[in-house]
C-alpha cells in the first residue's frame, strides 16, 4: 500500500480496489443450480448443513444463469444436454467460473469407452477452470475445489474478466500443501503430461 | 379367479391359433412363445380381452440384437443373426404373467439399413406407444401403424440405432468429439 500505510487512524484499511473487488467476489461465488445425474446428490449434501457450502460464501443457488458467476457441472453431460450447457454457459455474465465434478464431467467416466451418447468430458463443450474427479466426489473435494476457484479469484488481474490463466496450479494460501511433484509449474507440467501418457488408451 | 400357470396361458393360446404359434419354451425362467408378427394383432387382441387370460397391462417391449460382429467368433456365436421384439404382459384381474417373442430378420429384405417391420400395438395398450418408441430409437425396429413414430431418448437428428451390435459410434456430433 506503500505511503497510503499508517497515515490513517487504526480503524482504516487501505487496500487496492483490485484486492477489494476480489475479495468481495472470491466471498460471495454464486453457483447455478445444476444438476445432469448421481453427482448432484453429492453437490445437494455440499450445499446442506453437514458440509455447508455456505461457509464458503457459495450457498445462494440461483436458478437462473443470469445471476450466476459459477457454473458446477455435476453429473453426465450426454450430446443431446451438450448444446443446453453451453447455452446456460454463454448467458451467465463475465467473470464466469465452471467446476467439472465428477468423472462423467472430467472426461467421459464409466461411460467412456460404451456410452454411445456421453460427451467424453465437459471441457469439450465449455472451458473448465477445474476439475473436481472421482465417481462421485466426496463434498469435501467440491469444497476443494471451491476453494481453488477462489484461489483463482483473488489472483485475477482485471477488475472485469481476463482471469489469470498461466498458472497451471493455483498458489494457495494455506490450508492445503501441495504435493512435491506439483509444487512448482514446471514439475506440474511435467507431472501432467506423464499422467496423460500413462492414460492414453492401449491400440486395439 | 383362477390364476393360470404359463403352461395354462400358452395352452390357451394355442388352442384358439393352432399352428400359428410357431415355437415355444417352457423351461425357461419366462416360459414364452413365439408368434409371426403378421398374427400379433390378432394375437395381442385376444390376450387382451379373452376372459380368461385379461392381460390388461403391457409391461415393456424390448429389441434385442443377436449379432455377433467379430466375423472370427461369429460361427461359434450359437445363434443365426436376427432381432427379436419380446413382450411382457401382465394380469390385474387375474394375477398372471405371459411373455411372447417375434423373431425378426435383422433387415427388412436383407437390405441394411432398412429396418424390419411389427405391427403396431399402441392401439390395444396406451403405453406401447413409447416403449415402441424406444425400441425403434435404440434397436431400430419400424413399427407400422404407430402415430408417432420418432425418436424418444436420443436427440431427432441422431444416426443409427446404438443398441445394434453392429453401430459404430459417432466421430463427431455438431462439432463435439464423440470418441
Ligand atoms: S461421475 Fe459417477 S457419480 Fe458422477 S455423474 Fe458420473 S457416474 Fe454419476
Amino acid at each position: 500500500m506503500g505511503w497510503l500505510e499508517g497515515r490513517f487512524e487504526e480503524s482504516v484499511i487501505t487496500t487496492s480496489l483490485e484486492q477489494a473487488m476480489n475479495w468481495a467476489r472470491e466471498s460471495s461465488m454464486w453457483p447455478m443450480t445444476f444438476g445432469l445425474a448421481c453427482c448432484a446428490i453429492e453437490m445437494m449434501a455440499v450445499g446442506c448443513s453437514r458440509f455447508d457450502i455456505d461457509r464458503f460464501g457459495a450457498g445462494a443457488f440461483r436458478a437462473t444463469p443470469r445471476q450466476a458467476d459459477l457454473m458446477i457441472v455435476a453429473g453426465t453431460v450426454n450430446f443431446k444436454m451438450a448444446s443446453r450447457v453451453r447455452r446456460l454457459y454463454n448467458q451467465m455474465p463475465d467473470p464466469k467460473f465452471v467446476i467439472a465434478m465428477g468423472a462423467c464431467t472430467c472426461g467421459g467416466g464409466p461411460y467412456y469407452k460404451y456410452g454411445y451418447n456421453v460427451v467424453k468430458g465437459v471441457d469439450l463443450v465449455v472451458p473448465v477452470d477445474v476439475y473436481v474427479p472421482g465417481c462421485p466426489p466426496r463434498p469435501e473435494a467440491l469444497l476443494e475445489g471451491l476453494m481453488r476457484i477462489q484461489d483463482k479469484v483473488r489472483g485475477m488481474k482485471d477488475l472485469t474478466k481476463e482471469q489469470p490463466i498461466d498458472v497451471p496450479i493455483p498458489s494457495r494460501s494455506g490450508y492445503v500443501l501441495l504435493p512435491p511433484e506439483l509444487s512448482d509449474p514446471v514439475k506440474a507440467d511435467a507431472f501432467a503430461k506423464k499422467n496423460k501418457e500413462l492414460a492414453t488408451p492401449a491400440k486395439g | 379367479m383362477p390364476k393360470l400357470k404359463a403352461e395354462e396361458i400358452i395352452a390357451a393360446v394355442e388352442e384358439k391359433f393352432g399352428g400359428r404359434v410357431k415355437s415355444k419354451k417352457l423351461d425357461a425362467i419366462d416360459p414364452f412363445f413365439v408368434i409371426e408378427p403378421g398374427d400379433l394383432i390378432e394375437v395381442c387382441t385376444f390376450l387382451r380381452d379373452d376372459s380368461r387370460l385379461r392381460f390388461e397391462m403391457l409391461n415393456s417391449i424390448s429389441g434385442v440384437d443377436y449379432f455377433e460382429p467379430d466375423p472370427k467368433k461369429a460361427p461359434k456365436a450359437g445363434f443365426e443373426p436376427h432381432t427379436e421384439v419380446v413382450y411382457h404382459l401382465s394380469s390385474i384381474t387375474h394375477h398372471h404373467r405371459a411373455v411372447f417373442k417375434l423373431i425378426l430378420p435383422r433387415w427388412k429384405d436383407n437390405k441394411p439399413g432398412e429396418l424390419p417391420d411389427v405391427p403396431s400395438v399402441s392401439s390395444l395398450w396406451k403405453t406401447a406407444n413409447w416403449h415402441e418408441r424406444e425400441v425403434f430409437d435404440l434397436s431400430g425396429i419400424n413399427f407400422v401403424g404407430h402415430p408417432d413414430l420418432t425418436r424418444i431418448l436420443l436427440s431427432d437428428d441422431w444416426v443409427g440405432h446404438p443398441l445394434r451390435k453392429d453401430y459404430e459410434f459417432p466421430l463427431e456430433y455438431h462439432g463435439i468429439r464423440g470418441r
